[in-house]
């Protein structure tokens, strides 16, 4: 097998960490927030009427690839990416793959990582990280959210490619074949805002965007009056949890994004759009402040219809903000 | 969010403090850093509460088990967060057959095959799947 000397590197989110980690491997240098800006990483959805583990579904990314295809194609790179029927055919190309020596990026499910605390391990079927090398029958593993590079056996490594559920991973794994030459990165950046502006405030349906948070808000206030006082409590944890652990750099992916815009403006030369990402990290402290109250609600176990009403208008407060910030990002001169 | 702001709260349970995330923070200067978090108060309080409601639901389901109100199914399904849907689908049936599985008196008449399907699922030994819950049955 050859030896591919991948330098493994922490990041907040899985797929844009696992997108820098590979456009590093190749030499080309594209921070983190970068990557999650160009691919248009931030996105909210909430969907009361689909159940995952119990609770309502609510999500502060877009779906689970398109950061890497996003990237890769406004980059202009050539990249192999594949799905499976079976974990031998996977685990088969995975090898074949390393053994050209492609460092390998995949989806996995994080419940069949044994080297994920427990604490984190639930069946959420959407995390990436990169296969670049095989070891006395072990693989081994940069996952971008782990301080170091690990290890994981073949056959925990099959299982979480093939998990089942919401969404299903089939195996699905990608490389970096070729870079382009001269990468243009400005007009990616530009492309990457104008698309997350449209994805926030386009979607003419309530669960999608912007539009999502005002349902989530609206649902809010109906928790203490239709739910029993552990649904509520559940379905507010989950909230909580969708927008602060592991991946989401805080704030639901807030400062992350300001990040990119911070990053932007520097290449760019641009002093707006440093105003917009001082913007942006004063919007992350509120939704912080939301999730610090929904906290103190869910454990001193409140279940007045006050307290909930509050939430909900805090949330609100949220959403009214990134509807003028994206309006007017949105329209930001590009030919300047 | 400032640098000195970010949380360092640490989540002392299922390992939880191995794992110092990365988030994104602001300097003295306004620039954004990647910092390590041991955790976040907020964050660490909605995560205690999924894993005690996981294991309030499953000693309420072990005692239905010991009962003979359900099966061992309905126990290790739980056991691996598991549902009805995801169960249906690891095992290859359809919704309506699990759940008639988790009748005692149905699960009692299950062919090995099955049985092995339901084990491979679970993670454990056809042998654990068919005696859990019998020695407490005796005992108590």
């Amino acid at each position: 097998m050859n030896n591919i000397h991948f330098t493994h590197k922490q990041h907040a989110h899985c797929e844009s960490g696992v997108t820098s980690n590979l456009l590093g491997y190749k030499g080309l240098k594209i921070s983190e927030p970068l990557a999650f800006g160009i691919g248009s990483g931030i996105f909210f959805g909430h969907l009361p009427f689909l159940k995952i583990g119990g609770t309502p579904g609510t999500t502060f990314r877009t779906w689970p690839g398109a950061i890497f295809k996003r990237v890769t194609a406004a980059l202009n790179i050539r990249v192999h990416t594949e799905k499976f029927k079976s974990p031998e055919k996977a685990m088969q190309a995975l090898d074949a793959a390393l053994e050209k020596g492609y460092p390998v990026g995949m989806l996995s499910s994080v419940y069949y990582l044994p080297y994920l605390p427990e604490a984190f391990r639930f069946h959420f079927n959407a995390h990436n990280l990169v296969i670049y090398g095989k070891e006395n029958g072990h693989y081994l593993v940069s996952d971008p959210v782990m301080e170091h590079a690990t290890t994981i056996s073949a056959e925990d490594l099959a299982k979480a490619r093939f998990a089942k559920g919401t969404p299903e991973p089939n195996g699905f794994m990608y490389y970096i074949e070729e870079l382009s030459k001269e990468p243009d990165i400005k007009t990616a950046i530009e492309k990457g805002i104008k698309k997350t502006a449209w994805y926030m405030l386009s979607p003419p349906v309530p669960w999608f965007g912007n539009n999502g948070i005002y349902t989530l808000a609206k649902k809010l206030r109906e928790y203490p009056k239709k739910l029993t006082p552990r649904q509520a409590s559940l379905y507010l944890g989950n909230i909580i949890r969708m927008q602060e652990e592991i991946g989401t750099g805080g704030a639901g992916f807030r400062y992350l994004y300001a990040a990119f815009l911070q990053e932007a403006g520097e290449l760019l030369k641009r002093e707006e759009l440093q105003e917009f990402s001082r913007e942006l990290t004063a919007i992350g402290d509120q939704w912080r402040n939301f999730a610090y109250s929904a906290a103190r609600i869910m454990k001193a176990r409140q279940t007045d219809v006050i307290s909930y009403d509050q939430l909900s208008d805090l949330l609100i407060n949220c959403a009214d903000k990134e509807k003028d910030f994206f309006k007017r990002i949105r329209k930001l001169n590009w030919l300047a | 969010m400032d640098v000195n702001d970010v949380p360092q709260d640490p989540k002392d349970f299922k390992e939880g403090d191995k794992l110092h995330k990365l988030v994104y923070a602001t300097d003295k200067d306004g620039k954004y850093v990647g910092v390590n978090s041991a955790g976040w108060e907020a964050e660490n309080v909605a995560m205690k509460q999924a894993w005690d409601a996981v294991e309030s639901d499953l000693l309420e389901t072990k005692l239905k088990v010991i009962s003979g109100e359900l099966s061992p199914i309905a126990f290790f399904m739980q056991n691996c967060l598991m549902d009805i849907a995801l169960v249906a689908k690891y095992v290859g049936k359809w919704q309506w057959q699990v759940r008639r599985h988790m009748k005692p008196e149905v699960f009692a008449r299950l062919d090995n095959a099955v049985l092995n399907v339901y084990a491979q699922t679970f993670n454990i030994s056809k042998e654990e799947l068919i005696n859990f819950g019998k020695q407490d049955q005796v005992s108590t």
